[in-house]
């Protein structure tokens, strides 16, 4: 009887540590078909966008092209600042004050992301009942600052990486 | 699988058929026990099977023109519509085909809601299908994507994104489907590989699909359990192909209809547009086979439930064999249960029609209530109905209403308890 016991139990080594060495190695297998599909490494290269915004009159905006998406960047007046101010953070469906979305001392400058935060469409500028931005896909609405006010839109226009390099010129990434 | 042993008749063939019984299998489909009693909504099986092939044929082809580069892949299908021979009729086979791939597969799918064939012992039957409904909506989604307009791009973009809807990963999830940080050339170049793969998928669930089905044959307008082979069964050649034929030749002319007479009527003008990720169309809608879903993920105000919500229409189909309680399959003898399939019939055209509309206003109330009632249906019409509805008498057989002339199934039984 103990001499079976021990058989089976030699048995049951091998088995776990053949399934044990098995698994690791489908795994170390596995790993690199699924990372391929990552952003490769040229795509990687193309993370930062230096924009010159000397042509940008107050109360317009330009939109760039950056890691393959729209970054709007408006120059905003300062009627428009002050609405942006004036919301009541209680109002909002994401609350964010508009001093958090912007550099400090450059508060005309908003440089956001361009993409709708519900599924991803370009929202249309001077739109929608806010005086901001209105996606055409599924019907969010956002303000001058960029934030969600209405909609199936879960959170603000993302405001994305950037810094100025000097008054002319902003780099985003 | 057949009741009788197949023997080949020459030599040769015997030889052939110890080593591979090919011609075994040759002899189970020819003389496969068919009811006898099958209308032509069972016809669609074929059907389906012609279109995958014609799906496959077609986009071999294709591919052998097409270029899947974000910057050649729209010039290489109008390539392919001014410059190949005959590129312009292979294209829209192959575009309206899908289409007309949808428009059986959804026939084929409320035939076996009508007729209970979901029911045991054919669950497995119905899984299979459901996990080919849903390959075949990816597969139209790729292909869809492929010709890099101003549709392919923002419908990829509208879609991929509902991955990021799902909680902490959601991000790292889309940009691993994209391969980079938006829809771009990585993301059209998987797509594609991916597109090229799907039919041969589907070809393969196909496959376990009808075997299947052979194991405890086809269901059957009246729904009941027949003895096989019998009065009640014919071989499936030549009654069934024969009249496979003539459905698919009919089908075929409505086919043929749309490639010679209005081949971009069920696709969308915006699609000749190249991809421009600076600008979305003002109205972007999915192809129509889709709208139903679509309608159910724009009636939730929330980007998480209308994305969970959406899935949920389709999965719960998963279960339906088991939230059914009645055990009559046949809705012919299901009073109560026949009303409500129209109802759900009526209320996915609604939602498909809604899904095509601007989510606002009427539309968007529509589409709630539409939503709510397809659920309805399923959590709690049917396992209600089934308990409690009182269902008509089920024939003995098939060829019992038709000796008594169809108007009292159960005479015959009658008459024959007195003799």
């Amino acid at each position: 009887m103990s001499k079976e016991e021990k058989k089976v139990n030699r048995r049951d080594f091998l088995f776990t540590a053949s399934y044990t060495i098995g698994a690791v190695g489908v795994g170390a297998v596995i790993w690199p078909m699924i990372d391929q599909m990552n952003p490769d490494k040229a795509q990687q290269a193309l993370a930062t966008t230096e924009v010159d915004i000397s042509q940008v009159e107050p109360g317009k905006s330009i939109t760039v092209l950056w890691r393959g998406k729209p970054i709007f960047v408006k120059r905003r007046t300062p009627g428009e600042i002050q609405e942006a101010r004036s919301v009541n953070l209680d109002d909002l469906p994401d609350p964010q004050k508009d001093e958090e979305r912007v550099k400090e001392g450059k508060d005309e400058w908003l440089v956001m992301l361009g993409v709708c935060t519900h599924l991803g469409c370009v929202p249309l500028k001077d739109k929608g009942d806010y005086n901001g931005w209105f996606c055409p896909c599924h019907g969010s609405h956002y303000d001058v600052s960029g934030r969600v006010r209405k909609g199936p839109a879960p959170t603000n226009m993302e405001i994305p990486k950037f810094e100025f390099l000097d008054n002319n010129t902003i780099k985003i990434g | 699988m057949s009741d009788h042993e197949y023997i080949p008749k020459s030599k040769a063939a015997k030889w052939f058929n110890d080593r591979l019984p090919l011609l075994t299998l040759g002899a189970h489909l020819t003389d496969y026990p068919t009811p006898k009693n099958l209308n032509y909504w069972w016809t669609f099986g074929g059907i389906l099977t012609f279109c995958l092939i014609t799906q496959i044929v077609t986009g071999i082809v294709l591919a052998m023109h097409y270029v899947a580069h974000a910057d050649l892949a729209f010039g290489s299908v109008e390539h392919i519509m001014r410059n190949v021979n005959y590129g312009w009729l292979i294209r829209y086979i192959h575009s309206n085909g899908a289409s007309m791939f949808f428009l059986a597969v959804y026939i084929h799918i409320f035939r076996s809601l009508f007729y209970g064939s979901y029911k045991s012992p054919r669950e497995i039957i119905w899984i299979l299908g459901l996990m080919i409904y849903l390959l075949m909506m990816a597969a139209a989604f790729l292909g869809y994507v492929l010709p890099w307009g101003q549709m392919s791009f923002w419908g990829a973009t509208v879609i991929t994104n509902l991955f990021s809807a799902i909680p902490l990963v959601g991000e790292s999830i889309t940009t691993w489907l994209w391969g980079a940080y938006s829809v771009d050339n990585p993301t059209l170049n998987r797509f594609f590989s991916l597109h090229y793969l799907f039919p041969f998928l589907i070809l393969g669930l196909v496959v376990l699909h009808i075997w299947a089905l052979h194991i405890p044959g086809n269901n059957n307008p009246v729904g009941i359990d027949i003895k096989k082979p019998s009065k009640d069964t014919v071989p499936f050649h030549p009654y069934i192909t024969i009249k496979d034929a003539f459905a698919l030749l009919v089908f075929m002319i409505i086919f043929a209809g749309f490639v010679f007479f209005t081949p971009n009527v069920l696709g969308h003008s915006d699609n000749y547009i190249p991809a421009n990720p600076l600008v979305t169309p003002a109205h972007i809608v999915p192809e129509w086979y889709l709208l139903p879903f679509y309608a159910i993920l724009r009636s939730v105000p929330d980007k998480l439930g209308g994305v969970i919500l959406m899935f949920s229409a389709i999965f719960i189909l998963f279960v339906l064999p088991w939230l059914d309680t009645s055990k009559v399959r046949s809705a012919v003898f299901r009073p109560i249960y026949r009303q409500f399939f129209w109802i759900l019939v009526v209320d996915v055209l609604m939602l498909g029609y809604v899904g095509a509309m601007p989510a606002e206003g009427v539309y968007l109330v529509l589409a709630r209530v539409g939503t709510i009632y397809y659920f309805l249906h399923f959590i709690v019409v049917l396992p209600v109905v089934g308990l409690l509805e009182k269902t008509d008498p089920i024939p003995m057989s098939i060829s019992e209403p038709v000796m008594t002339g169809g108007a009292e199934p159960s005479l015959a039984r009658k008459l024959n308890e007195k003799v």
